[in-house]
């Protein structure tokens, strides 16, 4: 467990004395930002209206504000993981550093989880950028706050699963290029699967739906936890972390 | 302390390392000599559990390398061919780094880096980033992460590449110092490194162990072997058959040609009356002899000799017994050796 945190906060704090960290932080909060205070300036337009107007339904800042604006944070994510991923083991194959963690007393799923985990944070900071920014809503309305949180949880997830598998990605190349560039290809597929499943109505088009990342996101977004989504992200992660692994193992017969 | 036996370790169709077995005793010393390509940096890595054998066994401390990993690695301070270091880390938070996830205690990790950083002469460049470093730092701060954990076994993939004259020397006594503490096994493919830092050798080449013998015996073998120029008139095939009947001839090898004359090398057991036989061959079989000097044998051409292939193949053992032609050559030897022979 030392272990694994060690290696997470190296990597969490190499994020920071390179630009990436201000860089991913900052097209979160622009994009974020612009969503959020949108969605805002919609709302607040709305409910003017609505007050003029005694028979309209009362409006749901859940609804029009913090749906939207976490909703479209999936295509975010896939131009920002892979910029958070691409570095965590095809940098260390470049500069022979990774034989300093393979000949160090450290079982390989340490290695992995502390990368992982490292990457995660610097995720983590992002949400806090989005927790911020809708913060301000507690302050002139009054949002349900659980439905917040189950959005933020999905969001989590799906980050954690996109990150896994930018992980995975990472370990088969020493170019921090091509591992972004297989990281991007691989998440704009499993997004692009989401458009098939609406023109295929048989049994492929649902296989599509639920293999794409972020249908899976949608219940989470309304508030909803289900089951399927759950299992969908956890064992995706699972997924990209113990082809991490394989990976690992078969570098050290490559190499 | 290090085992290894019967390792093989293929790289797709090439085979780099070759049904190897050696090991190293504790407190020892040894160098890992070998031109490149050898398979120094590929046995190193499978001592050190990077990369697994395709067949064989290495074991470090006790401890197999491919089944107690965990245990055998925490006993090794591995210094690889370039230096890991990460770049953007500053030389403190790095060696913190690697003594975290070599398993120091957290209390002893200030302790530790000072007595590194000291060992090395690095104190100076503590703060500095490892990107912004000179080769030769880079190089200590290599091996002070190799030492940070007081392991009971280093190796160090040629710790003294790249670097200038003074800074070799300096390495080389920083590796003195450590003997005694530590079991060392380094690489190498300079032989007056392993003059002044090993106590034993090991001469590796292609993927197979040539020699392995301490230094003074292998000194005294190269001491055993020695080399004649004959300058020689004659059909140069057939002389050079002649000669290499002789039971204490290793190897015939042509220097150079100018009309009928030839100048031949001749690798020889050290062997007093050799030079005498040889003389009586060429006279008696009626060509000139117009020169015989011996070649002292360099530490080099020991080594040139152990690595490079068609010279193994006819390698005569012990000095002749009983030569036929053994009576009548002082006479010979005097009689035709015109231009002197100053042995
Ligand atoms: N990753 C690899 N893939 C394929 N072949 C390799 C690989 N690494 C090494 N080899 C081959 O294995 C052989 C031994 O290489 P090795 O690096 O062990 O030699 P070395 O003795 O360390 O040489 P040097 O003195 O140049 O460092 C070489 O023929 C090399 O080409
Ligand atoms: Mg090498």
């Amino acid at each position: 467990m030392r272990d694994t945190l060690t290696i997470a906060m190296r990597e969490f704090s190499v994020y920071f004395t390179s630009p990436i960290a201000y860089i991913v932080l900052a097209i979160f909060a622009l994009i974020f930002g612009y969503f959020f205070t949108a969605g805002l300036a919609f709302f607040m337009d709305y409910s003017m209206q609505a007050q003029g107007s005694p028979g309209a339904p009362p409006m749901n800042v859940n609804q029009f504000v913090i749906e939207p604006s976490l909703g479209n944070m999936s295509i975010v994510l896939l131009f920002l993981v892979p910029m958070i991923t691409m570095r965590l083991f095809a940098e260390e194959n470049r500069s022979g550093t990774i034989e300093l963690l393979l000949t160090s007393p450290l079982h390989d799923y340490q290695i992995i989880l502390g990368k992982w985990l490292g990457a995660l944070m610097l995720y983590g900071c992002m949400l806090l950028v989005a927790v911020v920014n809708l913060s301000v809503l507690f302050l002139y309305t009054t949002p349900e706050w659980k439905p917040l949180l189950v959005a933020l949880l999905g969001l989590a997830l799906m980050g954690a699963t996109m990150i896994a598998l930018g992980t995975f990605l990472s370990t088969l190349t020493r170019n921090q290029i091509v591992a972004g560039a297989l990281t991007f290809g691989v998440l704009l597929l499993l997004w692009v699967l989401n458009w098939v499943s609406s023109f295929e109505t048989s049994t492929i088009g649902r296989l599509c739906e639920y293999l794409a990342i972020s249908p899976h996101f949608e219940q989470f977004s309304r508030g909803v936890i289900e089951l399927k989504d759950l299992v969908y992200y956890l064992s995706g992660t699972a997924l990209g972390l113990f082809l991490s692994k394989r990976s690992l193992e078969s570098l050290r017969w490559k190499a | 302390m290090i085992r290894v036996e019967g390792v093989t370790k293929r790289y797709g169709p090439t085979t780099a390392v070759d049904n190897i077995s050696f090991e190293v005793e504790r407190g020892e010393i040894v160098g890992f000599l070998g031109p490149n390509g050898a398979g120094k940096t590929t046995t190193m890595r499978i001592l050190t559990g990077f990369l697994p054998p395709t067949r064989g066994a290495a074991s470090v401390a006790g401890f197999d390398v491919a089944t107690q990993p965990i245990e055998a690695k925490s006993r090794i301070g591995y210094l690889p061919e370039s230096p890991p270091l990460y770049p953007e880390m500053s030389v403190i938070d790095y060696l913190r780094f690697v003594a975290s996830i070599k398993h120091i205690p957290r209390k002893e990790i200030p302790k530790r880096i000072d007595a590194v950083l000291e060992r090395t002469s690095t104190t100076d460049v503590r703060d500095k980033l490892l990107g912004k470093l000179s080769k030769g730092y880079r190089q200590r701060i290599g091996l002070a992460q190799a030492l940070i954990h007081a392991p009971e076994v280093l190796i160090f993939d040629e710790p003294t590449s790249g670097l200038d004259p003074k800074q070799i020397i300096e390495v080389r006594e920083l590796i003195r110092s450590l003997a005694g503490e530590h079991t060392i096994l380094l690489s190498t493919h300079i032989l007056p490194e392993v003059a002044s830092t090993c106590g034993r050798v090991i001469i590796i080449n292609e993927g197979r162990i040539e020699a392995s013998d301490s230094l003074d015996n292998l000194t005294a073998r190269l001491e055993g072997a020695t080399a004649l120029l004959l300058d020689v008139e004659g059909p140069p095939d057939e002389v050079r058959r002649a000669l290499e009947l002789d039971l204490a001839v290793r190897s015939v090898a042509e220097e150079s040609r100018l009309g009928d004359r030839t100048a031949l090398r001749v690798e020889v057991d050290k062997d007093d009356r050799v030079a005498r036989r040889l003389a009586a061959v060429v006279v008696n079989s009626g060509w000139g002899l117009y020169g015989m000097r011996s070649l002292g044998m360099s530490l080099e051409d020991i080594f040139l000799q152990l690595t490079s292939q068609e010279e193994q193949a006819n390698g005569g053992e012990g000095p002749a017994a009983g030569q036929g032609s053994d009576g009548g050559a002082p006479a010979a030897d005097t009689a035709e050796g015109q231009e002197g022979d100053d042995r």
